[in-house]
């Protein structure tokens, strides 16, 4: 029997009610959506603005609540826990944002943001506590003598590594990276993403990893899950997904990544139009408006997530395009 | 950790607050008010060990003289020392004013990040309430209110504590609520963060530059309703002297004709001070400037 995986996400659901008195549309964040994450791997969430990679980020890190659905965490049900379980929760669980100048407050000191996070859990004593935030500096390759400086005192890059200082001191079982290098310089990425690799593989880290920068999952994940407008429409093992994607999204997708040998640049496939509002998502194949193989029937019923090759999944009901 | 904190400890870098200091201490004005007020409040705080009158004093010999060598700003119509009466008066002023700030200051925090922070129920009962007491007209409320818990000082702290938290909770609320969304706040709720974490390690130093300047300007409001209130004859009643009942007696025409130093003193006194306070609320609005520190 296989292990149980670590996080796994059932027809997930969020959807946004309008602020105003309650009129206007509700927004269709997210829309049954299911994945797992086993443990020790990185599962890469890309997809582009708006389709829903921090919503469910969130939702993995109990952040915000599901409209419907269930997320599993440690075979756990966490929808439905009490205020103190999801406290303990909250300490396995950790989250790295996209913007690292908001994500640090400007009025507490880098020991003091590191070490909040086990004030909040009681972890230790302060002395303790300190320690592991020292630990947690070195481990980012930050000097220790950043324990007493402030935020604005850093570059955007030292910024996010605090930032992964904060998530590691509390030792999270999963780890989810919203988008950790989009705000850096293209150098600095390079940089993040490497430290982040190799913190999961000597620490064993479950990882969640968003990005809209398929170059950059491809190094990371094991698995990638490519979303458009809330909806799942491939999954795939890393590999697969870049030598052989099946979905047109993905395709068009992959058509875009810039590549630095003039032999890869294949015929560019450019999409057309705008993703289409969330409030208001087309019947049947979300990606039927902009897809340049759509038939009639895309408009029918939503096309399920089928297995075309195993750990391979697509959402699409064309297959003589393979 | 003891070790390697001390070791930084003597080349530590500037917080948010240190540099605010920085800010303030290049304003003029703000300065000069600094600069004006200190010298009063010692003078206000000490003068019974160097003047040698009681505020409530009977001189027979001196009613409603100017002022001389004895008694220097004259004295009232029962023979009372204006200098004593004053000091005094300072002292009850201020009492009055910084008693109410610092209970319309907590009203209006508690009140106002409970809203910002605690949900959308929360929030629109803290804000009807608050809507509530915004739209009761200021000075027929003071007098109900006066009339209800009578005169005194305690009375009277009670009665401008409770008209003034109401914007100040409007303002903690807004920056809140813009607080709540901000990433490093998310982030301590990812971290299992309950409200009272919240509200003290992110609401209230995110909040410190609000809170710093209404309190300011709250104390010269407070002097200045205190007097008010007072000179209605609704607030500190005599024999107890205030700025406000020495003014009082400018009511009469003789004595605002004949005896100016009774009441202009005073006068003088509570307009340089709130006018002071004033120079320094504006310049920690300038040294506390969210714009410059927020990011």
């Amino acid at each position: 029997m296989p292990e149980e995986p670590l996080l796994s996400v059932t027809h997930l659901t969020k959807h946004f009610a309008p602020v105003a008195f309650g009129r206007g549309p509700v927004v269709r964040a997210v829309e049954d959506v299911s994945f797992e994450v086993p443990r020790g791997k990185v599962v890469g969430l890309v997809g582009e603005s708006g389709s829903g990679k921090t919503t469910i980020g969130r939702m993995a890190a109990q952040l915000i609540e599901p409209t419907s659905g269930s997320v599993r965490f440690d075979g756990v049900e966490t929808t439905r826990l009490s205020a103190r379980q999801l406290r303990q929760l909250h300490a396995r669980v950790q989250y790295i944002f996209q913007d690292p100048f908001a994500s640090l407050s400007p009025r507490m000191t880098i020991g003091e943001i590191l070490t909040e996070g086990l004030e909040i859990q009681r972890v230790g004593t302060r002395a303790e506590r300190a320690e592991k935030a020292v630990k947690a500096l070195a481990a980012v390759d930050l000097p220790a003598d950043a324990f007493s400086r402030y935020a604005h005192e850093f570059s955007g890059g030292q910024r996010q590594r605090i930032g992964i200082a904060r998530a590691l001191v509390l030792e999270p079982e999963l780890i989810v990276a919203d988008e950790p290098v989009s705000a850096l310089d293209v150098s600095i990425q390079a940089q993040i993403i490497n430290l982040l690799r190799d913190l999961q593989l000597r620490l064993g880290l479950t990882m969640l990893f968003i990005a809209h920068d398929l170059a950059v999952v491809e190094y990371v994940a094991d698995t990638v899950i490519v979303l458009y407008l809330g909806r799942i429409m491939e999954i795939a093992p890393s590999r697969a997904l870049y030598s052989s994607p099946r979905h047109p999204y993905t395709r068009a997708l992959l058509s875009a990544v810039p590549s630095p040998d003039p032999a890869r640049r294949g015929k560019r496939q450019i999409l057309t139009g705008d993703i289409p509002s969330p409030a208001d998502p087309p019947s049947g194949c979300v990606f039927r408006t902009r897809c340049p193989f759509a038939l009639d029937a895309c408009a029918g019923p939503v096309p399920a997530l089928r297995e075309v090759a195993p750990g391979h999944a697509k959402a699409c009901i064309r297959d003589d395009l393979d | 950790m003891a070790a390697s904190a001390s070791a930084f400890a003597a080349e530590r870098p500037k917080g948010p607050l240190r540099r605010a200091v920085d800010r303030f201490l290049t304003n003029r004005a703000a300065v000069a008010g600094v600069a004006i007020l200190l010298p009063i409040v010692l003078a206000i705080l000490s003068y019974d060990l160097w003047w040698p009158y009681a505020p409530n004093d009977i001189d027979l010999v001196a009613m409603n003289k100017g002022p001389s060598a004895s008694h220097w700003l004259g004295s009232d119509g029962v023979g009372r020392d204006v200098m004593a009466r004053l000091m005094q008066g300072g002292r009850i002023s201020l009492l009055v004013a910084t008693v109410s700030m610092a209970i319309s200051t907590v009203i209006g925090f508690v009140i106002g990040a409970v809203a910002g922070f605690g949900g959308r129920f929360v929030d629109s009962v803290a804000m009807r309430l608050v809507d509530l007491a915004m739209t009761l007209p200021p000075v027929i409320f003071l007098l109900v209110l006066a009339s209800i818990a009578g005169t005194g000082i305690a009375p009277t702290i009670i009665v401008i504590s409770l008209l003034s938290w109401p914007v100040l909770s409007r303002m903690v609320r807004a920056r809140l609520l813009e607080l709540r969304e901000r990433d490093f706040v998310i982030a301590a709720r990812g971290m299992g963060a309950g409200l009272p974490h919240l509200l003290l390690r992110h609401g209230l130093p995110n909040s410190i530059d609000i809170l710093v300047v209404y309190a300011t300007l709250q104390v010269a409001s407070g002097i200045l309703l205190e007097a008010g209130l007072s000179f209605l004859g609704m607030g500190v009643p005599p024999p107890e002297a205030s700025w406000g009942n020495m003014l009082n007696s400018a009511r009469s025409t003789l004595v605002l004709e004949s005896y100016p130093w009774q009441w202009m003193f005073p006068g003088a006194a509570m307009v340089i001070t709130v006018l002071a306070i004033n120079f320094v609320g504006d310049g920690l609005r300038d040294a506390f400037n969210p714009r410059a520190d927020l990011n």
